[in-house]
């Protein structure tokens, strides 16, 4: 990954720093007034990543960007637009690394196939070390082994 | 003067532990068993040059020595003394060197220890601490010396980070680098096992306690940490996903699966070449923490002051370590010996779905940290990894391992009856439906998947407790108690650490129910959350003795009658310009209220955020309870006396015996 230039560093730098540092986010003001529609908001904002913070969602976020996408938000909310809409309108604007979670398409099957990946190999693993490991089933008496033990009863029940 | 002498004691530290990791492959040469116990006095001396070292730092802290560039740039002669101290490992260079301390800490405790080591795994192990210690020092001195002078002195410091202004810093990362660090002992045993090509229960009883102990640590560290962002950052979350509290989560999940797997090495000879690999891999996992927070590849509220030569040597340390100890693990593990056969249903089984659950959650952090980098550097695609994505992700994976957990508990060494252990725990399953049952009918219309998190810690508390009672159950009550005071600690461990589980797994859950409000509210406004009403009393100015402070007066009420008063605040620090929030808390039971303030508008009403949190502080109760189970476990009469094979045994079954009663042999 090439490193920030100074410049952009001196930039982002000022950024966190001039942000207000204002306890949580949502500003009262920036509430919509129906209750389903703000609850709504908040989900889809803690999907969305703040793209000038570190690891912050819109939701968390104080930075003036993080307050314009929370608008753009309840602004799309309120034209009536699904969640998955809403969500597409700003992903078409920033770009994938909006999303918080990112999509499932080729490049990050990996990513999310990480858990099934490591459950599953492990437990053929597993599976074929237990195989392998168990004692091998009795197998039976050769025709020599027979004899002999017939031998045996034989000479024990005629003494 | 003092500087320069603390400088040049962290050289000859440097030369002390180069010695240290020579000495044990000479003695081997040679034959000789006196050069092999050098390293014992070389550990100890190793710490005392380190920890004068740090104690020199520390002296030009605490009494502001602003030659010292270090000080300059992280302290203020008008900091309060704890910050002072705490400020001495609040910046790269300290840290580094509260890291190697820490790890020299380490070597000269297992140095000291009088438990049954075998002097060559000791000595070997010795030398591999030693060797990860030279090489942390050298990356001290060489790209961020903490005793670099300044000519001219100025007159002020430039003040710590006021973020880290805060008792947390004081105990945050000291308990933290313990854990951390403290898995470098169990891969320096892990090492010095492969290198001798041997590998047994006594190495395993050997180890346990190392890996039991900064088990705790980290436990704690991680708690602290949580707790620490949830008062200050200032939004009410406790865990965010951010890529350096992944770092510090992947060693603890890898870290936890160690526990339980040296468990089978010790107690049946089994899984020795996966603990082998689990020991290498925590330790690496912790020190690609430490090249994540310091070398700048991914930022967070965590990073220190970002250097590229710095992180080239973190990484090139990081590939010397990892790679080497994979390569020696490729090498030696296929000549270590496969032990104990156990059938797929017994506590070995158990334990190892525990370590392969564990395991899978801890790639998956790994693989979400990364990937974004990774896949960056690939094709130049950005994505983000973030908190939705680990909550899908982790639950599904460390829901099915816990529900393992008191099956675990109950089921026999190599083969385990599953329907008897039902029975067993059949009552704690019947009383955690109640449990939930009752959650669902008490928070009627609530979130749904909130009652089934209590039902589940609820499970797994009871669990715990079954297993306890089924173990000491007797005819008599008083039997049964003496039976149960008779129970080794390892068993009363295991069941309390169980337990603290449950006790966090509740906490999470009902989070589900936490009540958020925010308004802007004039003098003598209310603000609802919950049960609680905030009354905003006032809103006052308050000098600190580096900041100033606008404090609103928040009543908090509870069906009209007022419970407490809190005062959450936003500080102004001059010496930075800078502000950060401080929030105000009232604990009501394990609930908390908490409230933030926002602006302050010029109509005179305060925006204020207030929080409603039920059974918050059970998050880390639960994780405190974990590490005490832990604790417990260490005191079990096994690690106090060594190899109880070569001891008479237990002379008197009522109580454990006490360590000086045990006759000398």
């Amino acid at each position: 990954m090439p490193a920030p230039s100074p410049a952009l560093r001196a930039l982002l730098l000022a950024l966190v720093l001039l942000a207000p540092v204002a306890a949580g986010a949502v500003q009262p003001e920036e509430v919509m007034k129906d209750p389903a529609l703000e609850a709504r908001a908040r989900t889809i904002s803690a999907e969305l990543r703040c793209l000038v913070c570190q690891n912050q969602s819109i939701d968390d976020s104080d930075a003036p960007l993080a307050r314009d996408l929370r608008l753009i938000v309840r602004e799309r909310l309120r034209q009536g637009d699904g969640d998955e809409a809403v969500l597409s309108y700003v992903v078409q604007r920033y770009g994938e690394f909006v999303l918080l979670r990112p999509v499932l398409a080729w490049h990050t099957a990996f990513l999310w196939f990480t858990p099934v990946l490591v459950v599953g190999l492990g437990g053929l693993a597993l599976w074929a070390a237990a195989r392998r490991r168990r004692p091998a089933p009795p197998r039976g008496l050769t025709a020599a082994e027979e004899a002999a033990v017939a031998e045996l009863v034989r000479r024990a029940e005629s003494r | 003067m003092l500087i320069e002498v603390g400088h040049y004691a962290l050289a000859l530290a440097l030369a002390l532990s180069l010695t240290q990791m020579v000495m044990p492959v000479w003695a081997s040469r040679a034959g000789d068993p006196v050069l092999r116990s050098i390293t014992v006095p070389a550990a100890l001396a190793t710490f005392a040059c380190i920890a004068f070292a740090f104690g020199a730092l520390t002296y030009a802290h605490v009494t502001s020595d602003f030659s010292v560039q270090n000080v300059v740039e992280n302290s203020h002669s008008m900091k309060p003394l704890i910050y002072k101290i705490s400020g001495v490992w609040g910046n790269h260079e300290g840290s580094m060197l509260l890291w190697v301390l820490i790890l020299a800490l380490f070597g000269a405790v297992v140095a000291l220890a009088r438990n049954s080591v075998p002097p060559v795994l000791r000595a070997n192990t010795l030398g591999v601490q030693a060797a990860i210690t030279a090489v942390f020092l050298l990356f001290i001195l060489v790209t961020s010396n903490p005793f670099a002078r300044l000519n001219p002195a100025p007159m002020e410091g430039r003040d710590l980070n006021p973020l880290l202004q805060d008792p947390g810093l004081a105990i945050h990362p000291p308990l933290l680098y313990l854990g951390y660090v403290g898995f470098s002992i169990t891969f320096a045993f892990a090492i010095a096992a492969l290198i001798e090509g041997r590998i047994d229960a006594a190495w395993a009883r050997a180890v346990r306690p190392w890996t039991l102990a900064a088990w705790c640590f980290l436990t704690v560290g991680i708690a602290m940490g949580s707790y620490w962002a949830y008062y200050e950052l200032g939004w009410g979350g406790w865990w965010f996903w951010d890529p350096v509290e992944n770092a510090s989560l992947m060693p603890w999940l890898a870290g936890t699966a160690l526990v339980h797997s040296t468990v089978v090495m010790e107690k049946r000879d089994a899984l020795k070449v996966w603990t082998v690999l689990l020991a290498i891999l925590t330790f690496s996992l912790s020190l690609l923490g430490t090249f994540l927070v310091r070398s700048g590849v991914l930022t967070s509220v965590h990073t220190f002051a970002t250097d590229p030569t710095r992180g080239t040597f973190i990484l090139g340390i990081l590939v010397l370590f990892i790679g080497g100890s994979l390569a020696l693990y490729a090498w030696r593990a296929p000549t270590l010996r496969q032990g104990g056969l156990f059938a797929p249903i017994s506590r070995e089984g158990a334990l190892v779905m525990n370590n392969l659950f564990l395991s899978a959650a801890c790639a998956t952090v790994l693989v979400g940290t990364l990937y974004p980098l990774a896949l960056e550097s690939l094709t130049g695609e950005k994505i983000s990894v973030g908190p939705p994505f680990f909550n899908l992700t982790f639950v599904p994976l460390a829901v099915p391992l816990l529900l393992v957990v008191p099956f675990g508990q109950t089921l026999a060494w190599k083969r385990g009856d599953l329907a008897a252990a039902s029975q067993r725990l059949f009552v704690g399953f019947a009383l955690a439906i109640a449990v939930t049952l009752l959650a669902v009918a008490v928070t009627w219309g609530g979130p749904v998947g909130a009652p089934l998190g209590i039902g589940l810690g609820a499970y797994l508390i009871l669990g715990a407790a079954f297993e306890i009672v089924t173990r000491a159950r007797a005819k008599t009550v008083g039997v049964s108690l003496r039976r149960a005071a008779g129970l080794p600690r390892s068993a009363w461990g295991t069941a309390l650490a169980h337990a603290g589980v449950g006790v966090t797994v509740i906490g999470i859950a009902a989070q589900a129910w936490s009540v958020e409000a925010l308004a802007t509210l004039p003098r003598g406004g209310e603000l609802r959350a919950g049960p609680y009403v905030a009354v905003l009393e006032g809103v006052l100015p308050r000098t600190g003795p580096n900041y100033t402070e606008t404090v609103a007066h928040l009543t908090i009420r509870e069906g009209g009658d007022p419970v407490g008063v809190i005062e959450p605040g936003k500080r102004f620090y001059a010496s930075r310009n800078m502000s950060v929030s401080e929030a105000g808390l009232l604990t009501r039971g394990v609930s908390q209220v908490y409230a933030s303030v926002g602006e302050t508008g010029t109509d005179g009403r305060v925006g204020i955020r207030l929080y409603y949190k039920p059974l918050v502080l059970l998050i880390w109760l639960g994780a405190v309870v974990m590490a005490l189970g832990g604790g417990l476990s260490l005191t079990d009469r096994r690690f106090r006396v060594g190899a109880p094979a070569s001891r008479p045994a237990i002379r008197d079954a009522a109580g454990p015996v006490p360590p000086h009663s045990v006759p000398a042999e």
